[in-house]
């Protein structure tokens, strides 16, 4: 056990925090300068309930990632989340839990297909899980022509829109999934493996873990994840949406809040505290380019610079700690 | 191992390959097309017969209004008090928007910005704010607004079913409501406001293609995307008259919106069936696109639809096709921030506000044709007696 | 952690590398059988060369894309580069002849720039290529809609739209010969000398082992950088392509990037770089355009499209991997 790498949870506060207190005060002042109010209560609630939404999925992301894989299929994952829970449901309450059962069954099917493809099945993730996402892309578009079902009245109340003060209880909820997603990393004999695993498949195999069903476990809570995503957004919309996790960006954004949390996309180090922390940031721009009524291109452009200059910023770290 | 492994997918690709074409997939909202002979298939499960015939119906009203300016004028309408929004300006206007995407947004959006340019004494602050093309976005985006002291906030749904909560929640603040483009599933917006839509759209330009080709030809339909609520509608309403005029329809493909894929499949189409005699599109980005394709095959056009944009309208003008044109009108971005005044001038509005929609033929082209505009610019802007015209728009 | 590693993490199973073009032909076979069962006038002269013609872009994406992959990284910037080429070239172009050529000029020099910011910003600065790519797919689509205010303006001559739409008609035997496809003709020639060469050589063995080819003297960063140049540059000759087979629009490029890996992958080469070949991510863009078509002679369902798709290119890759591990 000793000869595998530092669980994140010993790493100090991720250099993500430190952007994000730098943007968001920088954000505050010009916004301030502009006439207006970043931190009022509404526009607060906004910028935590965009962030829940990614966020689910990120953490997820954190997870295959660390162990050197990718998953791209999570878009679909979610859009077709949104349409399980939704139409299980039909708008009554009592099915509520049932169909929140399905739905984290059908995306922890997904992940365990998107799993042993990487693994048993030997294909490279980034295209095993492109592949999985046309299969549902194909399943989502032939089958839906729009919104359908009817989210559980009880579940849109509270997922949906119930808040503690200025933050949501899906901010919450994201917040526990975290923080079990960093016990799990920090604490479990699977996370030390999943790193492991991540950051020398050879050493970690040579140690006696067993490689694929570490991999496929991070593929199945990826996917769990997305689900998640999906539940969460079915409250938030009130119906399952086909296109809600594509129009959303939900795979490349998630992939980009990873590594601007400071995890390695080589997987092995990293962790999801970091990726809270990005997801936080991206957040946080969308709500001062918001509040700036700037054009969304701009703020494309910007984020595109941040995602580089963060991941190089890193680069920086690790050579000079490297050198030392 | 390893033939046996290659048989299976040999297998595997035959039975991929056979079972598309024979079995019609069987789930009750597919739209796809059937074999030749056997109609379109099922009806899309949002088809509304009542909408559909409304729809319809409208394309033969009169409109009232002033008649050089359809952006103020309303088909059948019915006017609603509005004396409780009564307030003093000059006014605080907040906008949430789906998205910028795409060039009939684009053209819209600067639309709405000259309107707001040209009641500019009345009007002290505009706020936009986009929402990306994602509900969860908007969502966030309209309860942010809440919290800015609007005086009146306009929505452009991104979908439908799924922004109808955030705007009831934005109606439960005493706000006046406008929503334009799509619509939401309630009543509490004080207006609602909207060209005729896309069984309109879609009818038009399916009647117009079924009735020029010759009976029983073959039709390509070109779509841009499945699951988007106005372009659903417009498929369905040119299924009915496809149906109705017993046109085969050979294909139903998604383009995409990209002009090279459009054209290698209708190349593929041609090829495939020697000729195609009609296309009808549920929007007219890619009409050019469809067009080149028969014209670089050596192939006559068929009867086509397009849409108001620059770019179908030359093409059609120098080649002579057999085209007709159904809008979906951008200067309906006008109109909210019309409504938008008089609500806070406490007068009346007509609720639903219904826009006359337009039909671009050959006998009114001229009138639309602008060769000094871009060309995805849409003609039916009514934008050319607003502040910054052209320029703006280039 | 080095840009290296990154990549040959996203491999992490490598057993089924190979360099072999047998698979990729097989699979290219069946579809040809499929396609002339059903369209048997596919396989005639004329008709084939069109479809040659209008895969070219695709195909030298595909190629473009080899060169960064077998060095052992990625590419995910050429889609964006490809829009915003074309939506540069009408701005530029404005519907002026006279300024058709020196715009194709600044394309390609557009194009081996943003392959070299790609390289430099991999290489020197050590971001994985995954990242700066997709920061650069970001910063691409949305400085181009920044830069034309969300719709393209001008437009194309019809000197510069021959290039991917006209053919020279009346060849014997062949019928016509698209120019793209006599342009993809030259620059295929040209990439197999080029991997054929000591740069070509270099390059798989930067991507096979950077340690030990740094070791032996590469200087392993400029061959990564020139390889994303020319990525660059193919996917600057793919826009003037692209832009005038289909003409202008913001969709010009959408997932071409997407297209152009699961091309080469499909053609039997390697993601983490060091093993295939170029011919074999050439025929694996074939494979894909082939697979598009036959979907539209056997009438596949619009809206299912995708997941036949899927499924045959998970199918193909998996047999292939299989193929290999089993040996």
């Amino acid at each position: 056990m000793s000869a595998l790498p530092l669980s994140p949870a010993r790493r100090p506060v991720p250099g993500v925090f430190v952007a994000l207190g730098l943007t968001l005060a920088i954000g505050w002042l010009v916004v301030a300068i502009d006439g207006g109010q970043l931190f009022n209560q509404s526009t607060t609630v906004s910028l935590l309930h965009v962030a829940a939404g990614l966020g689910f999925v990120a953490v997820g992301q954190t997870l295959v990632i660390l162990g050197g894989s990718l998953d791209l299929s999570v878009a679909y994952v979610v859009s077709l989340s949104t349409l399980v829970a939704a139409e299980t449901m039909n708008g009554s309450n009592a099915a509520l839990l049932p169909a929140i059962g399905l739905t984290l069954l059908v995306s922890a099917g997904i992940g365990l297909f998107n799993g042993l493809l990487v693994t048993t099945g030997q294909i490279n993730p980034f295209i095993a899980t492109l592949g999985v996402g046309l299969l549902l892309k194909g399943y989502l578009d032939s089958r839906y022509d729009g919104p359908a079902g009817s989210t559980a009245p009880a579940l849109v109340q509270t997922l949906g829109y119930q808040r503690v003060g200025p933050v949501p209880l899906s901010f919450l909820l994201l917040l526990a999934v975290a923080g079990a997603c960093w016990f799990l990393l920090s604490r479990t004999r699977f996370g030390h493996h999943l790193i492991a695993v991540g950051g020398d498949p050879e050493v970690a195999r040579l140690s006696g873990v067993r490689n694929d069903r570490v991999r496929v476990t991070a593929h199945v809570l990826c996917s769990l994840c997305a689900g998640l995503a999906g539940i969460y957004l079915a409250s938030r919309l009130g119906s399952g949406a086909p296109r809600v996790g594509t129009e959303g960006l939900y795979d490349l954004e998630s992939i980009a809040a990873v590594v601007i949390g400071g995890t390695a996309l080589a997987g092995g180090r990293g962790g999801v505290v970091g990726t809270v922390g990005g997801v936080l940031l991206l957040a946080g721009i969308d709500a001062i380019f918001n509040q700036l009524a700037v054009d969304a291109f701009a703020k494309q452009v910007v984020r595109g610079v941040i995602i580089i200059a963060a991941v190089a910023v890193y680069a920086r770290r690790a050579l000079r700690k490297a050198d030392r | 191992m390893k033939r046996c492994l290659a048989a299976v997918a040999a297998v595997t690709l035959l039975t991929l390959a056979g079972c598309a074409t024979d079995t019609p997939v069987a789930t009750p909202s597919s739209t796809e097309s059937a074999p030749a002979g056997a109609g379109t298939g099922e009806q899309s499960k949002f088809f509304d017969q009542t909408d559909y015939d409304n729809e319809l119906a409208l394309l033969d009203a009169t409109a009232t209004g002033p008649a050089d300016k359809p952006w103020e004028q309303a088909l059948n309408p019915t006017l609603v008090d509005t004396t409780k929004f009564k307030k003093a300006g000059p006014y605080k206007i907040c906008f949430s928007n789906a998205a910028l995407n795409n060039p009939w947004r684009q053209v819209g959006y600067k639309t709405m910005q000259a309107e707001v340019a040209a009641q500019g004494d009345r009007i002290k602050e505009f706020v936009h704010v986009e929402a990306e093309g994602k509900d969860q976005k908007q969502i966030a985006d309209i309860n942010d607004l809440l919290g800015k002291d609007c005086d009146a906030l306009i929505v452009s749904p991104n979908t439908t079913a799924t922004l109808t909560p955030a705007v009831e929640a934005a109606c439960q603040t005493g706000l006046p409501v406008i929503v334009f483009d799509r619509g939401v599933d309630t009543d509490c917006p004080v207006t609602f406001i909207n060209p005729i839509g896309g069984y309109g759209f879609g009818h038009v330009g399916a009647e117009f293609v079924s009735q020029r080709m010759k009976p029983g030809g073959k039709l390509l339909a070109l779509r841009i995307l499945p699951g988007v609520d106005v372009l659903e509608t417009r498929w369905s309403a040119a299924k009915v008259a496809f149906d109705k005029a017993g046109v085969d329809v050979v294909g139903v493909e998604f383009t995409d919106g990209d002009p090279a894929k459009t054209k290698k499949i209708v190349d593929d189409y041609l090829q495939r069936y020697g000729t195609i005699d009609g296309v009808w599109m549920d929007a007219g980005a890619v009409a050019v696109a469809a067009v080149e394709a028969f014209q670089d095959a050596g192939k006559p056009v068929p009867p086509i639809n397009g849409e108001d944009q620059l770019d179908f309208l030359k093409v059609w003008k120098e080649a002579g096709l057999t085209a007709i044109a159904p809008t979906y009108p951008t200067y309906q971005w006008r109109t909210p921030i019309i409504a938008a005044l008089r609500i806070l001038d406490g007068q009346q509005v007509s609720s639903p506000w219904k826009l006359p929609q337009p039909t671009i033929t050959q006998e009114n082209l001229d009138s639309y044709l602008d060769a000094d505009m871009p060309p995805l610019h849409y003609a039916m802007c009514g934008c050319t007696d607003l502040p910054g015209y052209p320029q703006r728009w280039k | 952690m080095t840009t290296q590693t990154v990549s040959r993490r996203l491999a992490p199973l490598r057993r089924w590398n190979s360099g072999g073009i047998l698979p990729i032909l097989a699979v290219l076979v069946v579809l040809l059988v499929l396609v002339a069962a059903r369209q048997p006038d596919f396989l005639s002269p004329p008709s084939l060369m069109s479809f040659l013609g209008r895969s070219a872009p695709i195909i030298l994406l595909a190629a473009g894309q080899y060169f960064v992959i077998v060095s052992g990284e990625f590419d995910l910037s050429v889609g964006s580069l490809v829009t915003a080429q074309v939506v540069v070239a009408a701005r530029l172009i404005d519907s002026d002849p006279s300024r058709t050529w020196p715009v194709v000029l600044v394309l390609l020099a557009g194009g081996a720039l943003v392959g070299l910011v790609n390289g430099l910003i991999t290489t020197r600065l050590r971001v994985p290529s995954f990242v700066t790519t997709l920061g650069m797919f970001l910063i691409l689509v949305g400085a181009v809609y920044l830069w034309s205010d969300g719709a393209p303006k001008g437009g194309l001559t019809d000197q510069f739209r021959q290039l991917g739409r006209r053919a020279v008609e009346d060849v014997p035997v062949f019928g016509r010969l698209p120019y793209a496809l006599l342009v993809l003709l030259v620059l295929a020639v040209a990439a197999v000398l080029l991997m054929r060469s000591d740069f070509g050589r270099t390059l798989v063995a930067v991507g096979d082992n950077p340690r030990t080819a740094q070791l032996s003297g590469v200087r392993v960063w400029r061959t990564r950088t020139i390889a994303f140049v020319l990525s660059g540059l193919a996917a600057a000759v793919a826009a003037i392509l692209i832009g005038g087979y289909g003409g202008v629009s913001f969709q010009a490029g959408a997932g071409l990037e997407f297209g152009a890996i699961t091309a080469v992958v499909l053609g039997g080469v390697a993601l983490g770089g060091g093993r295939g070949s170029v011919v074999g991510a050439m025929l694996g863009a074939l494979t894909l355009e082939l697979l598009f078509a036959l979907m539209n002679f056997y009438g596949v369902s619009g809206a299912l499209r995708p997941s036949v798709q899927g499924a045959i290119i998970l199918l193909a890759v998996a047999v292939s991997a299989r193929r290999f591990s089993s040996r």
